[in-house]
């Protein structure tokens, strides 16, 4: 085995792999975040559907998307190894043991927690993604006014074959501006208003929460960057900003459609 | 006297390594709260002597918390109850009359029981042979204040050098994992200036043993740190991932 | 036979250096040939191992715990003295070797003592540089701190662990040479008995104690460095795994068995809770630099205090008897540990002793934690306080500690000669295990580096004359002395599984234990001598009728385990009284009462016991002979010891 294979198949390596990955994922966390804040914009959807087509068509963001699917398998992949090897080190259990005496729930969960996130990534792929790249979806065509950008006229186009993903005209005769785009915003909004589904969101948000309260410091603390000084800063952005603010705008999103 | 109490205690019994073992109910009356955990069991174990049968075996030798040899789960936890001490310090008036005590081995891949509560722990001896060491012989050492250490520098490695190697982490860890031992004596001779010469190879060659030892992989919950009874931090644990990935990522030959 | 003693000849400070020349040397390609055992896994026998594995000789090591760590030098406190002179107090070789005999009550041999002494600084040197992280000043260096018995700073520490670091340290020495190959280790290996061939060790019989497994095992030399035997006493500071048997054994089959009266009693442990008590806690005696000790003026105030009617910490610096300051004005409460148990056992006899039990005297820090605050005692001490809190429940920062002598360690162990060898040739004996350079009182911090001493730098060169001497030839494995040795060591054990009594081996070694910490302890009397013998005899002729002894051999079974131990601390008991009662004198932690001076002091008799007693086993039942080894001082002037 070649040093390189040898480094990733250690404990150590596997570990290292979880924490990069699991960081990488983090990071894209907050680029979804950030371009899915659209869906709050009062415009029929018409800035949220030009990210969607923005974030699958631009070349050097399409090569970092399958970077981020291979990072869901691998992490996913190396977190099933770690869990049967570590369940072979404990060939007979306890009869009893208090792990709540001795460490936090979540840090004990994050193969469960885990598992539901995965579940809900497989789900909300199936749903939009697989949809929005697949799906014979219709077409939302926007009129938007030159003299005033808040003025948008919205009207349904059927699906078609041959028409763009997304176009943009501009007439200055008629004043205005038309865009059309694939309606991953309907999708969207027609998504969001079954309960049993906001609630699936909501509960994948709250298995978020907890997986990133430990698995952001968790991450850090296998890479090594433990100093005093940095730890600070690594838990309070592990436990407020991906423990609490992330989960908490992304689960605001399905609550917001539903109670539209 | 009458503050003594009466315990039930579920003790793990298994003849030998090849035997399965179960749990088996004894009574332990007139329990003095003065009196440690293992003088209890002693005390049992007279007992079981007087009517011919075979005492509980269990590791144990300084009975002041240093040498590392006793073990013990007790309800579910390394070492028992309170936190920073070993069994032997382990004091009964930490329980109450009429408590039934859980008392099982370790349980881990790496630490197979030998008989009852007693298990093989030389996994970590290998470890330490792999690597735990300064190569330096004897004689010819320089003057010992040839070379100042600042104190915090000292005072941290003489913090992860006080690890007992009694494989409580181990034992408390979900996953049987060996780190915190393992990062401990990496730490203490990563952190002193004697140590540098071989500093990146130690860390490969003893993560490599305790790899091939059968242990689980850290995921960071703390358990060991919380149940080692020396208190040895996981700090400990990021040092050695640093050192390790630095020594195969970075460091060409070492 | 005569004992020789092989002291070099010439000054003092020349006899190490000129020995180490006359010594013969082995060739380093012949050293490979040789195969050296070590017994026991301490500061003496990892530190051995590793030293004569570095050499090129084979070692083979074996220790009865599952680890060679876990060895009881592990529990060491205190400190290492080393005369480094880092603090320009005033220290040197000589001050450190005069101090030794000194506090030995001039009861050890000068010459070892001053070797002892010169490579005190050697051994602080190997420590640090195996990453022992001793205790360090804020500019880098070595600190140190004073202890009992010296008015210099020359006690290295590593907190309240030193043992531990030390031992670690040597360990991980050890286990440089077991990677290398060089040394093989047996751990959970216990020495039954040592094999001799025309009267020179040829190798030993070990059980392995998880199968039960009877082994022999041939090298070219045995060193046995197997500790010391307190726990002859049932109650001490030793671990519960300590014993006598390796030691006995090599008696048995020549080793003389030098001073075993010699036990020193240490003044700073928790006192004993009850009948339950398996062992006793030592608090280390670096406490004495800071704590005061004291005990209420009088038996009513300290009856008041035992009653619970009034608390220690309440009482008036007047009702307050700091009775070593008092008596011992120069040394105050750093006087030797023999002095300091003694005037506490008075002080308790005389009915002001403390605590429930009445057992004990108090141990003090209000005055420091006043001085210093509590936040520097604690960062001096931490680990010790929270010790004590944890085994008595109180909270020695408000009340002041409890506590009361334990036995602690033997001075006295086989005869070793100047090159530790025993009076079996090729079998040698290092550490608290040999009769040693502490004569009839052992100063604090000298364990660790007499341990050390003999295995870093004694033995490496000894060793290699005795080897020499005898030539690299091959051990005949197959000699007939291995499988009669390993009879005898299957006979008894099978002698003592036929055992079904009705009381158990703990409660033999109890009784045992009381025998000889009331008549042959803090304290004795040629008449309480004379019972114990009587005594132990009946429990030893008791013990082999009614003790019991569950499972079999084959098997791992810490009750016959126990069980072969004790019987040999029984044997050693009556020894240690015979040698009690041949010493009229006192001398160190030897105290006669029918040798005091009008003080009350220990009363040396240097005209007629200014010798090592060194005992020679005749067979079973039979009264051993007594050799003695004249002592002989140039260099020091021999006095009454004074701590005034």
């Amino acid at each position: 085995m070649s040093n390189f294979a040898k480094t990733f198949s250690s404990s150590l390596g596997k570990k290292l792999v979880m924490a990069l990955t699991g960081i990488f994922l983090c990071t894209f966390l907050v680029v979804h975040l950030v371009g899915n804040l659209q869906l709050f914009k009062d415009d029929a959807g018409q800035a949220f559907n030009a990210y969607a087509y923005f974030m699958t068509h631009f070349g050097p963001i399409k090569i970092v998307s399958y970077l981020l699917y291979a990072s869901i398998i691998i992490h996913a992949v190396y977190a099933l190894l770690l869990t049967a090897g570590n369940k072979k080190a404990r060939p007979v259990a306890y009869a009893v043991q208090k792990g709540g005496q001795n460490s936090p729930w979540t840090s004990r969960n994050m193969g469960i927690l885990g598992t539901i996130l995965l579940i809900f990534i497989v789900v909300h792929m199936g749903d939009f993604w697989w949809k929005y790249h697949n799906a014979e979806l219709p077409y939302a065509k926007y009129e938007i006014s030159l003299d005033n950008p808040n003025d948008i006229q919205v009207s349904e186009l059927p699906y078609d074959a041959n028409r763009l993903i997304h176009s943009e005209i501009v007439d200055v005769q008629a004043g205005k501006q038309i865009v059309v785009s694939k309606d991953l915003y309907k999708i969207v909004n027609n998504a969001f208003q079954t309960w049993w589904y906001v609630l699936l969101y909501v509960v994948a948000m709250a298995a978020l929460s907890f997986h990133l309260i430990h698995g952001f410091k968790s991450a850090f603390q296998t890479i090594g960057w433990n100093n005093s000084n940095l730890v600070p800063i690594i838990r309070f952005l592990g436990v407020w900003v991906f423990g609490v603010l992330i989960p908490l705008a992304f689960a605001a999103m399905p609550l917001y459609f539903f109670f539209k | 006297m009458s503050n003594n109490m009466n315990l039930t205690l579920k003790v793990w019994r298994q003849k030998n390594a090849k035997t399965k073992g179960e749990l088996v109910s004894y009574q332990a009356d007139h329990v003095s709260p003065d009196m440690s955990f293992l003088e209890m069991l002693d005390v049992v174990n007279e007992g079981l002597i007087k009517k011919g049968d075979d005492p509980i075996h269990f590791d144990h030798d300084c009975r002041e918390g240093i040498c590392g040899s006793c073990s013990l789960h007790i309800n579910g936890r390394p070492h028992g109850p309170k936190q920073g001490i070993t069994t032997c310090q382990l004091h009964m008036r930490s329980f109450n009359d009429k408590d039934t005590i859980v008392i099982e081995p370790w349980r881990a891949e790496g630490f197979p029981v030998i008989k009852d509560l007693s298990t093989d722990r030389s996994a970590f001896d290998r470890i330490q042979v792999a690597g735990g060491f300064i190569s330096v012989n004897t004689g010819g050492a320089p003057d010992a204040n040839a070379m100042p250490i600042p104190k915090v520098v000292a005072d941290e490695a003489f913090n992860s050098a006080t690890c007992i190697g009694c494989g409580a982490c181990v034992a408390a860890c979900k996953n049987a994992s060996a780190m915190l031992f393992v990062s401990a004596k990496v730490s203490q001779l990563a952190l002193l200036p004697q140590g540098q010469p071989e500093r990146y190879r130690r860390v490969q060659a003893m993560v490599s043993q305790m790899d091939a030892e059968g242990f689980g992989s850290c995921t960071n919950t703390g358990a060991c740190e919380a149940e080692c009874p020396k208190e040895i931090s996981i700090t400990n644990i990021a040092r050695m991932n640093r050192d390790y990935f630095t020594a195969k990522l970075l460091k060409s030959e070492e | 036979m005569k004992l020789d003693a092989k002291i070099p000849q010439g000054p003092l400070a020349e006899k190490w250096s000129k020995h180490k020349f006359n010594l013969k040397l082995v060739n380093p390609a012949n050293k490979r040939k040789y195969t050296v055992i070590v017994v026991g896994t301490g500061l003496a026998g990892s530190s051995a191992a590793a030293s004569l594995a570095q050499l090129g000789y084979n070692v083979k090591a074996f220790c009865f715990q599952d680890s060679p760590r876990r060895a009881h030098s592990i529990a060491a406190q205190g400190g290492i003295n080393g005369a480094k002179n880092y603090q320009n107090d005033g220290d040197s070789v000589y001050r450190l070797f005069y101090d030794t005999i000194k506090g030995g009550d001039y009861r050890a041999r000068e010459g070892n003592v001053y070797r002892l002494a010169e490579v005190s600084v050697n051994i602080i040197d190997q420590c640090v540089a195996q990453g022992v992280p001793f205790a360090r000043e804020y500019g880098g260096l070595l600190d140190n701190r004073s202890f009992g018995g010296s008015q210099v700073s020359r006690t290295f520490y590593a907190r309240g662990q030193t043992g531990q670091q030390l031992l670690l340290g040597a360990y991980s020495s050890l286990n440089r040479q077991i990677n290398l190959g060089k040394v093989k280790m047996f751990t959970r290996h216990e020495m039954m008995d040592v094999v001799t061939i025309d009267g020179e060790a040829k190798g030993i019989v070990t059980r392995d104690l998880i199968s039960g497994a009877i082994e022999t095992h041939s090298a070219h030399a045995v060193l046995l460095c197997t500790g010391g035997y307190g726990n002859v006493f049932y109650l001490s500071t030793n671990a519960m795994g300590c014993n006598v048997t390796a030691a006995w054994k090599a008696h048995k089959r020549g080793a003389y068995f030098a001073n075993p009266c010699f036990t020193q009693i240490h003044p700073t442990c928790i006192p004993v809770t009850g009948e339950h008590q398996s062992k006793l806690t030592l608090m280390s005696e670096s406490l004495r630099n800071d704590g005061r000790v004291w005990a209420p003026k009088t038996k009513e105030l300290a009856e008041k205090i035992r009653k619970g009617e009034i608390k220690a910490s309440e009482l008036k610096d007047t009702d307050r008897d700091y009775f070593l300051e008092r008596k011992y004005p120069a040394f105050g409460n750093l006087v030797p540990r023999d002095v300091a148990s003694r005037n506490a056992k008075e002080i308790v006899d005389e009915g002001r002793g403390v605590g429930t039990s009445g057992i004990a005297v108090y141990l003090d820090f209000a005055e420091s934690i006043s001085r210093l605050g509590e936040d520097a005692v604690r960062a001096k001490y931490g680990n010790l306080f929270d010790m004590y809190q944890q085994i008595t429940d109180e909270n020695p920062y408000k009340q002041p500690m409890r506590i009361y002598p334990a036995v602690h360690y033997t001075m006295g162990g086989l005869w070793v000669d100047y090159n530790l060898q025993t009076t079996v040739k090729g079998l040698y004996c290092l550490g608290e295990a040999n009769f040693s350079e502490h004569g009839a009182n052992r100063l604090g911090a000298s364990a660790l580096m007499q341990g050390l001493a003999d295995g870093y730098f004694v033995i490496p060169y000894t060793l290699g004359d005795y080897l020499a001497t005898i030539g690299p030839k091959e051990i005949e494995a197959n000699h007939p002395a291995f499988e009669e040795t390993k009879k005898n060591v299957v006979d008894r054990i099978n002698k003592l599984l036929s055992l079904k009594g009705n009381k158990t081996v703990s409660e033999y070694h109890r009784e045992l234990g009381h025998i000889m910490w009331e008549y042959c302890g803090m304290a004795r009397t040629e008449e309480g001598l004379i019972k114990a013998k009587g005594l132990i005899r009946e429990l030893k002729e008791d013990f082999w009728k009614n003790a019991i002894v569950t499972g079999i051999n084959e098997e791992f079974n810490q009750n016959l385990e126990n069980a072969g131990r004790v019987a040999d601390f029984i044997e050693l008991g009556e020894l240690m009284v015979d040698d009690a009662l041949d010493r009229k004198e006192s001398c160190g932690g030897h105290f006669r009462l029918e040798s005091q001076t009008p003080e009350g002091e220990a009363l040396r008799d240097d005209d007629n016991y200014a010798y090592v007693a060194a005992w020679q086993y005749n067979g079973d039942n039979q009264p051993e002979s007594l050799h003695k080894e004249e002592l002989v001082f140039e260099n020091v002037k021999l006095t009454q010891r004074s701590y005034k």
